[in-house]
């Protein structure tokens, strides 16, 4: 489980950081979309990892934690998991914007030697 | 207890949320409507953050009993739940004096954008109050991803405003401001989530609670969070070499969301502030100084960036960009020293240069309207999208509200050489009082070291080099005959322009009072346990027997139960 979800991490952050530096828009959303994925697990992976662990506590008795998941990180990936697609979608609508006004997908809006 | 005043904490951040959801449901066409909504918000909050202010004093005076009552924050339970469960908003006496300033900088932006850049693109005023509010959250909240949610909120209202007015450089720049922030947003969630796995709790104040007591294991874990979390908001207050977004994208936005932008890199300072103050204070004995040295060689790097910047920049806009990066290094690095009477300086170093430079990109527009055209970017352009807003867009001229001042060379190079003076920090004026308090500080330790010296150094040649700048820039802008009738300058722009420089006025005249406050908030920022101990121990609501040292009659201004002032 644990190994699984490392590598996870690790490759998703390493495609993203990829993606991210190379010089067309369209390479930078898909980056930080991969790296916002990456970052969700990171989150999930702050409350210690369990299988078949509820995270809803009952009404019933006196609870034992360590039978319960975390259910904290799961509520902040659920922030990250909105604010960050919020934020892509209008990094999606300025790229859109500076492809329509300088006609190329460059980042710096112009191409390499102009 | 009087209800209404413990509310007052949560009404900079409701106010103008409710202000801009009512103004979303507008229609765009009802534009007096709009303005007089939202400056009259703005005004409010002036007036809210000032009761705040004075709440936060007035609880020192009325509650010591000793030289150790300086500072009583009021801590605000959301859903009145118990601190470390729910989500808690304090304020104390450094809250309170950034959100003022905020408050007063966005009422005088969006005075000064009345002139004609509201309407040069949609919902600017929403768009200007959800800023605010965002930046107001980020100042009140006591918990760190409450934190992030705020940050998010001014960002993406700040995304919106950089793009307001539209235009090809407008828009590649936020392209880069938009991405780069992003980024850094995935940096400040991974440092959260370090954190909580190192201490389990979201709230600031039990954080540094909890930090004292570690394993080695998770103290490495903790620091390695606080770094990235730090290096986050590094980003934002603009830190060498992490901020070469900044000038570019602080030029491209239009004058007033440039000059409220000038209190978004301090709220990067103002978290690395309180943070360090809490997590790695005197009392937190095994990290306490973490990373003290990276803030003061990042920052002397960042001085020496702007210095150059301000030097080779040929533009206003650029000058006072990089202007933002001297004042972010000269803070950082006096962070990095530390100590109470450096820190006193610094806060006061904040507030004059904020003020100053943001009256600076108020007045490079007019200043900068007799210039060729050439190098300045187009204050209104074409429509991108063929959306609802095509029809009332350039209107920049005729229905104007102005007059032509027979003087207005004389008002705009007043002003100017007045925020020359206040940015290069020559006598008498705020800067100058701001930079003597650093220097003072630095030399009253008994051993000088040699960080205090090039610190020292720093500051003289960056207030040099913007002298140097400003000047040119002057003798080209005002001295220069101009061959066109002299511009047109409206009311609207003279009073928000005059009302800034007025508060660095009033600072200098009332230096004494202001930096005793000053000091007071370095002395509480020094004692963390109290900050902590107001946080962990606020009483919930309800409860009759709430642990307060004393119980308030009620109907006067006496704190509400829920302050937390016992100190065990």
């Amino acid at each position: 489980m644990e190994i699984v979800l490392s590598l996870a991490i690790g490759i998703l952050t390493a495609s993203g950081l990829w993606l991210l530096f190379r010089p067309r828009t369209f390479q930078l959303l898909l980056g930080l979309a991969l790296l916002s994925y990456a970052v969700n697990l990171f989150i999930l992976a702050s409350g210690r990892l369990r299988t078949d662990a509820p995270a809803i506590i009952g009404k019933t008795g006196t609870p034992d934690p360590s039978l319960y998941a975390d259910p904290l990180p799961q509520a902040l990936v659920l922030t990250a998991i909105v604010i960050s697609f919020a934020t892509t979608a209008l990094l999606l609508v300025v790229v859109m914007a500076s492809r329509g006004l300088t006609g190329t997908d460059h980042v710096d809006g112009e191409e390499d030697g102009q | 207890m009087n209800g209404w005043m413990q509310h007052l904490i949560i009404a900079p951040i409701i106010l103008p949320l409710l202000v801009s959801a009512v103004m979303l449901a507008l229609d765009e066409r009802r534009r007096v409507l709009k303005r007089v909504l939202s400056l009259s918000t703005a005004a409010t909050l002036i007036a809210i953050s000032a009761a705040l202010l004075w709440m936060v004093t007035h609880s020192a005076t009325t509650g010591a009993e000793g030289p150790d009552a300086v500072s009583k924050p009021f801590v605000y339970l959301l859903g009145n739940w118990a601190a470390p469960f729910g989500i808690v908003l304090v304020v104390d006496r450094l809250s309170a004096l950034m959100l003022l300033l905020t408050n007063v900088l966005g009422f005088t932006s969006l005075f000064y954008a009345l002139a004609r850049w509201d309407r040069s693109g949609p919902r600017f005023h929403p768009l200007f109050l959800l800023l605010l509010m965002g930046v107001n959250g980020a100042f009140l909240t006591g918990d760190i991803f409450n934190l992030f949610v705020f940050f998010e909120v001014l960002l993406a209202a700040s995304y919106g405003l950089v793009l307001h007015g539209s235009g090809t450089e407008r828009t590649s720049a936020s392209l880069h401001y938009i991405t780069i922030n992003v980024a850094t947003s995935m940096l400040f969630l991974i440092g959260v989530a370090m954190l909580y796995a190192a201490t389990g709790t979201l709230n600031m104040a039990d954080i540094a609670d909890r930090s004292v007591g570690l394993p080695l294991d998770d103290i490495i874990l903790f620091e390695g969070g606080a770094a990235i979390l730090g290096v986050a908001f590094l980003v934002k207050a603009g830190i060498w070499p992490l901020s070469f977004w900044l000038p570019r994208t602080y030029a491209a936005a239009v004058p007033p969301v440039a000059a409220l932008f000038a209190i978004m890199s301090k709220v990067g300072i103002y978290v690395i502030l309180r943070l360090s103050s809490l997590f790695f204070g005197e009392t937190s004995n095994r990290i306490a100084g973490f990373a003290d040295n990276w803030l003061i060689y990042a920052g002397f790097a960042t001085i020496i960036y702007g210095t150059v910047g301000i030097l080779s920049a040929r533009q206003l806009t650029r000058i006072a960009g990089h202007y933002v990066l001297v004042s972010s290094g000269t803070l950082l690095a006096a962070i990095g020293i530390g100590g109470q009477a450096v820190t006193a300086a610094l806060l006061f170093y904040l507030v004059s240069s904020t003020l100053s430079v943001s009256a600076l990109y108020l007045i490079i527009e007019p200043v900068e309207r007799n210039a060729d055209e050439e190098d300045i970017i187009a204050g209104i352009a074409e429509p991108v999208f063929d959306d609802e807003y095509v029809g009332g867009q350039v209107e920049e001229e005729e229905d104007e509200i102005g007059v032509v001042i027979p003087g207005t060379i004389a008002i705009l190079g007043g002003g100017f050489i007045f925020c020359a003076l206040l940015l290069s920090g020559l006598p008498p004026l705020s800067g100058f009082i701001a930079k003597f308090a650093i220097f003072d500080a630095l030399f009253k330790m008994t051993i000088i070291p040699t960080t205090s010296w090039i610190m020292v150094a720093l500051i003289i040649i960056s207030g040099l080099a913007t002298l140097v700048a400003m000047t040119r820039a002057g003798i080209d802008l005002l001295w220069t005959p101009a061959e066109d009738a002299p511009a047109h300058l409206s009311v609207i722009e003279v009073v928000p322009i005059g009302l800034l420089l007025g508060v660095c006025l009033t600072l200098m005249t009332m230096a004494g009072p202001v930096m005793a406050y000053m000091e007071d908030t370095a002395a509480s920022l020094q004692t963390s346990a109290r900050y902590m101990n107001a946080v962990v121990n606020a009483p919930r609501t309800g409860q009759a027997d709430a642990p307060s040292a004393h119980s308030p009659a009620g109907g006067n201004i006496a704190p509400p139960a829920n302050d937390g002032v016992v100190i065990p």
